[in-house]
């Protein structure tokens, strides 16, 4: 499998504080991948890092065989790269037709648009019925659906999601799921950040735990999931 | 309901030209009833005319000079205001961008003066070659302005920046002196005589004593401002850079992940800023008939108070304030002297603009139509 990419002992800073010592990880094409870990423990910055909005002071992103360590966010979106933020990201004063076409800000044929729009609404019907509605007026779940959907109109190469089921109830962390599956086997490639550890480790085939801004652990994710110390502090198990 | 507000004729043109209206009559009306209102209170006062019957001979002509400045007021707001709403900073260097589109005007004419086509030439004409210019000059300077000076502090505290805008602002007035006295020897440019929108038209009501008079500049200033309004509206609604312009305004980390270039929005936002400043210096300059590099300051402080009277970040609050304001400043400019019976002069109209501008930022810091604005991390 192809490497599509890959961290080298990056280190990341948020002004003096040192947020990653030396994160290495690779995501091969047409794999989902997790990071597990703790609060604090780095995995958004991590994900910052990879889209730009950060950049590393040691080490090196590569994504594609290109060095993306020092290119600007909007750069490393045209490149391929979504980005579901934590939080949503969601822009609260743009309708939901506005927050998708943002989306699409680097896509310029307008039938390719619509067609992935509709998709778009095919995977998330609800929010075709708040098309003309503000982003910050959606529920919590909805504002999540609209965060993927916004994510899945760039068509990325690799599509990072940063914890997508935080504050969701049951049955729509099982649809967000589902849908990061098919997406998968539609051929998008996925790094996910995920507090809930036990679902993402069911559906990634390989998976990373981060502890206090490094990698302490990998492995598959079916193994990662007996593994003792996994188990008992991620999973609950005793 | 929801297709009505979907047609881009009534989105893009009835609905930002209703909207105009409704301000521009009610701001209009509100004022002239606490001013008929304080007429009555005041009767004592005057003891050698009727007040009311005064207040009222003046009213019509008192609205429309205080709709035509207003309108000048707005166009500078949403410069200040657009600048606010993606970067969350006061850009005090936007009065400075306005006094150099009124000077670039003028200097333009004064060149076709001087080359003898100005009179030969039809007066519109000049007037749009004009703005085009000043427009292209001022949204320039406003770009380069904002290379320099604020990009590179983008990531320091708040205070910085604002302190290099008024640091800016001294450099350009100076700056612009100094051009000034090299090229002509001296720093007040004189707007010169040329066409007929001195004349007035002349609208006789027949319900009135006196007749109705419109002088030609302030038709012109008032539609120009229109205009650009209405354009403004379809490029921030209708457009995907207004949109990328809104999105950035509203999360910029966001919107970088969206893909969006945010230098190059933060750029074509203070271009666009800065242009709606140069145009709407040409307009004053119509009205002022004489600026020096120090004639942005007050103008520009009205408009920033516009800005924050109407809800500092809102497009639609800087439309709403700087009519207000432009009325408000006529309405005291005409009455100050009437109701004191000569106490108290024209001169003395700014004292309400600013006066209100305390009392908004004391009981209603959002403005009139802003929402609480929290700090963004």
């Amino acid at each position: 499998m192809a490497k599509l990419l890959e961290l080298t002992n990056v280190h990341s800073y948020y002004g003096h504080i040192h947020a990653l010592k030396g994160v290495s990880l690779e995501v091969n094409e047409g794999e989902i991948v997790t990071l597990i870990g703790s609060n604090g423990a780095g995995k958004s910055t991590t994900l910052r890092t990879i889209s730009g909005i950060l950049h590393a002071r040691e080490g090196t992103v590569m994504f594609n065989g290109k060095d993306i360590t020092h290119t600007t966010p909007h750069q490393i979106v045209d490149m391929g790269v979504g980005h579901v933020p934590e939080g949503r990201g969601i822009f609260p004063k743009l309708t939901v037709q506005e927050n998708l076409d943002m989306g699409a800000y680097t896509v310029n044929d307008s039938k390719l648009i619509k067609e992935r729009m509709e998709l778009v609404y095919e995977t998330f019907p609800r929010l075709k019925e708040r098309v003309s509605q503000y982003g910050g007026t959606l529920s919590g779940g909805e504002q999540q659906m609209l965060a993927i959907g916004r994510g899945l109109m760039l068509n990325p190469h690799i599509l990072m999601l940063d914890e997508p089921s935080m504050g969701l109830a049951p049955v729509l962390v099982d649809l967000i799921f589902d849908t990061i599956k098919r997406l998968n086997e539609q051929g998008t490639t996925i790094l996910l950040v995920e507090q809930n550890a036990l679902m993402a480790l069911s559906i990634a085939h390989r998976g990373y735990v981060l502890q206090t801004g490094s990698i302490a652990l990998t492995d598959d994710a079916a193994k990662l999931k007996k593994n003792e110390m996994v188990q008992k502090t991620y999973l609950g198990i005793e | 309901m929801k297709q009505i507000a979907e047609n881009p004729v009534y989105k893009f043109f009835l609905f930002p030209i209703g909207q105009i209206i409704v301000f521009s009559l009610g701001a209009s009306l509100v004022l002239s009833l606490i001013t008929v209102l304080l007429a009555y209170i005041f009767k004592f006062n005057v003891t050698d005319f009727d007040l009311v019957e005064r207040t009222l001979l003046i009213l019509p002509q008192v609205v429309i000079n205080g709709l035509t400045i207003g309108f000048v007021y707005s166009t500078i707001a949403l410069g200040y205001t657009m600048v606010y709403g993606v970067l969350e900073f006061i850009n005090f260097s936007h009065s400075e961008i306005f006094m150099v589109g009124g000077i670039v005007g003028i200097q333009l004419m004064a060149y076709f003066e001087h080359i003898g086509v100005l009179s030969t030439m039809n007066e519109y004409l000049v007037i749009g070659l004009a703005i085009i210019l000043a427009m292209a000059i001022s949204g320039g300077l406003a770009v380069t302005v904002e290379r320099v000076a604020y990009k590179p502090l983008r990531g320091a505290p708040r205070l910085v920046p604002l302190i290099s805008a008024i640091g800016m602002s001294f450099f350009l007035q100076d700056f612009v002196r100094l051009i000034l006295s090299l090229t002509t020897g001296e720093f007040n440019v004189i707007l010169p005589k040329f066409g007929t929108f001195d004349e007035f038209w002349v609208i006789a009501i027949p319900a009135m004593a006196n007749p109705l008079r419109i002088q030609i500049k302030s038709a012109i200033m008032v539609g120009v401002t229109i205009f650009m309004l209405v354009l403004l509206n379809f490029l921030v609604n209708g457009t995907k850079v207004g949109k990328a312009i809104r999105a950035v305004a509203q999360d910029r980390s966001s919107a970088s992940l969206m893909g969006i270039n945010v230098n190059q929005i933060i750029s074509i936002t203070f271009l666009i800023g800065g242009a709606l400043g140069g145009a709407a210096g040409v307009l004053f300059a119509l009205k002022a008939t004489k600026l020096d590099p120090f004639s942005g300051f007050f103008p520009g402080l009205k408009a920033f108070t516009a800005a924050v009277l109407g809800g500092i970040g809102n497009l639609t609050g800087a439309l709403l304030g700087g009519l207000v304001l432009g009325l408000l400043e006529a309405f005291s400019a005409s009455y100050l002297g009437i109701f004191t019976n000569g106490a108290f002069g024209a001169e003395y109209k700014d004292i309400f603009a600013f006066a209100i501008l305390i009392a908004v930022l004391i009981f209603r810091p959002s403005g009139l139509l802003g929402e609480t604005v929290g700090q963004k991390a």
